[in-house]
């Protein structure tokens, strides 16, 4: 995988749903658009020469900052990142997807943002994608089985969202 | 009527029978802690099997955001609390990727006779506790003598017997002390031959054969798919082992050593050692070979302690001075996988630049690996579940974080 062929590759292929790349950080990443993630990672791993068969590793980096005295300073706005990390077993290498999501659907508390589920494409990501939803909140469209996995059913909130509050009391328990 | 019967357990093929939820769990002692499983049986087969996690969740990634990397340590001995060195190591090889901390020669030899004595130790209760599983009591016990003088010995490093919180960010917290290796290499001498005890007790036991081989056969595609990792994916024939396969940072520890991957490789294993035979009724990828797997990796990991002795009292360099406890982070993301003794571990660190990640993230490797359970439980025994389950070696507080 040499790094400008295959960015230029990407682009022709896919358009402007590559957003955005870095080849040189420690771990190169490509940005794509929601509507595009599919696409991109079914050929991601249908290429030959890419073959990215393993998906190691999907999470959340909820950038937001609660305290309003920092967010000011805070030099970026409010958004949510899907981090993707693949591997390669036959061609030893690794790739970062990200995607870059907003914080609550059309920014109504509650809503919860959407991105298509990868799990058609890779079984790791049935489990992985519940427990990204149980703990960060971003609702995986077309998931077989879509529900909390380490959280109860009837947990309320997701705790690794940066504004998230512990709760007091569950069912007679005492938080805090 | 029917008149043939393709496999000969389904014996109540032509006899309307009720489905039965059997719920098996949390406290169920061959699920390796609290997991819970579902059954959906009919008769004695199982036709669908579904996992409950989270008993032990305390949400260890939102911990590591209020922590520095340093302080976040402990809380990785916790996570597969029966190979918490490896863990400590997982954590901190992330943590210096992301700094671009280069460390000294000895830190390094230091770092591998530890991560494969605590490979040792855990592939031993894995091996007994497998035992345990399929109901004979005795290996168990063999198992736990042996490792009580890994953790004796890891007791005199560090001070700690299952939380050691030893390796860290920029080294080790000490050096090793005075006459540690003598006692290691004595420790070696008396353990060698005894796996061959191992062998007799289990690996070739009639019994044991029967109950595993041809059980929860998963083929290499299916392994990889679901993102399997470790002894799990090389039980089903897949050369990969991050010692050897892995990103620089980790693999730069293993320069120079000669260790063979613990794998089938054109149907026959490793024959650097003298490993019993397979059995006729193993198939690749079944719970048998997975096993297996883990006993090679013991002997080979021996190989490599023994290899790291002698480089370890010659390199140069001190052990490692670990990194200032409020070391700033450069802002960034290092994402690293180690190759853990159930698979492989990774850990994710995004940092703002302060000296508390912004985000910590630990990928862990039983939790791929449980996920494959439904999948290979499907059509067997009730008998055979506790079989499969052992054979993934799975460790809850990984799993739930």
């Amino acid at each position: 995988m040499s790094g400008q062929s295959f960015i230029e590759k990407l682009t022709s292929k896919f358009g402007g749903k590559i957003t955005a790349s870095n080849l040189e950080a420690i771990d190169p990443w490509i940005e794509t658009s929601p509507d595009g993630l599919l696409e991109v990672c079914q050929y991601l791993k249908d290429d030959p020469d890419l073959s990215f068969d393993m998906l190691n590793c999907i999470t959340v980096v909820d950038f937001c900052e609660p305290d309003p005295k920092k967010a000011a300073k805070a030099k970026f706005e409010p958004h949510l990142e899907v981090v993707y990390h693949l591997s390669s077993i036959v061609k030893k290498h690794t790739l970062v997807v990200k995607v870059q999501l907003e914080r609550w659907k059309d920014d109504v508390d509650g809503q919860l943002p959407e991105i298509p589920s990868v799990s058609q494409i890779w079984r790791t990501a049935d489990w992985h994608e519940r427990e990204t939803y149980d703990l960060s909140g971003v609702e995986f469209t077309g998931h077989p089985d879509f529900r909390r996995i380490l959280c109860p059913e009837d947990w309320v909130g997701y705790p690794l969202r940066k504004d998230y509050e512990m709760p007091l009391e569950y069912h007679g328990i005492r938080g805090r | 009527m029917a008149t043939s019967v393709e496999d000969p357990r389904i014996i109540e093929f032509d006899v309307r029978t009720d489905e039965m939820l059997v719920n098996m769990g949390p406290q169920h002692p061959s699920t390796h802690g609290v997991l819970r499983l579902v059954l959906k049986t009919d008769g004695e087969i199982v036709s669908e099997t579904i996992p409950h996690l989270g008993y032990l969740h305390r949400c260890a990634e939102k911990i590591g955001e209020n922590l520095t990397p340093r302080q976040w340590i402990p809380y990785t001995d916790r996570m597969d609390y029966l190979a918490g060195m490896n863990m400590n190591l997982g954590w901190a090889l992330c943590v210096e990727k992301l700094l671009q901390h280069d460390l000294p020669e000895k830190a390094k030899h230091l770092r591998v006779i530890i991560a494969e004595l605590g490979r040792v130790a855990s592939h031993l209760v894995g091996m007994g506790a497998y035992g345990l599983d399929l109901g004979t009591f005795s290996p168990f016990l063999y198992a736990f003598r042996e490792r009580e003088k890994i953790l004796d010995l890891f007791e005199e490093a560090c001070g700690a017997r299952l939380t050691y919180s030893y390796l860290t960010p920029g080294g080790a917290t000490a050096d090793l002390p005075h006459g540690w290796l003598q006692k290691l290499e004595a420790f070696l001498k008396q353990f060698e031959p005894v796996i061959l005890e191992y062998h007799a007790l289990l690996t070739t036991n009639a019994i044991f054969v029967k109950r595993t081989a041809n059980i929860g056969v998963m083929s290499a595609e299916t392994a990889i798919n679901y993102g399997c990792t470790g002894p799990v994916l090389r039980g089903s024939g897949v050369d990969h082992d991050l010692r050897r396969d892995g990103e620089e940072i980790y693999t730069e520890m293993y320069d120079g050593y000669a260790f063979e991957v613990a794998v089938e490789k054109d149907g026959s294993y490793p024959t650097d050692h003298d490993y019993p035979g397979v059995p006729v009724d193993a198939v690749l990828g079944d719970c048998w070979h997975r096993f297996f797997v883990r006993m090679i990796e013991v002997i080979q990991s021996i190989d490599l302690i023994r290899q790291a002795i002698g480089r370890y009292s010659t390199a140069a360099g001190d052990w490692g001075i670990p990194i200032k406890l409020t070391q700033k982070l450069p802002k960034g993301e290092a994402y690293l996988e180690t190759e853990a003794p159930r698979g492989q571990m990774g850990f994710y660190l995004v940092s703002d630049g302060s000296s508390i990640p912004w985000r910590v993230r630990a990928r862990s490797s039983c939790f791929c690996n449980l996920s494959v359970t439904s999948e290979l439980c499907r059509g067997c025994l009730i008998a055979d579940v506790p079989a499969i389950v052992g054979s993934l070696d799975v460790v809850m507080g990984e799993i739930d974080r």
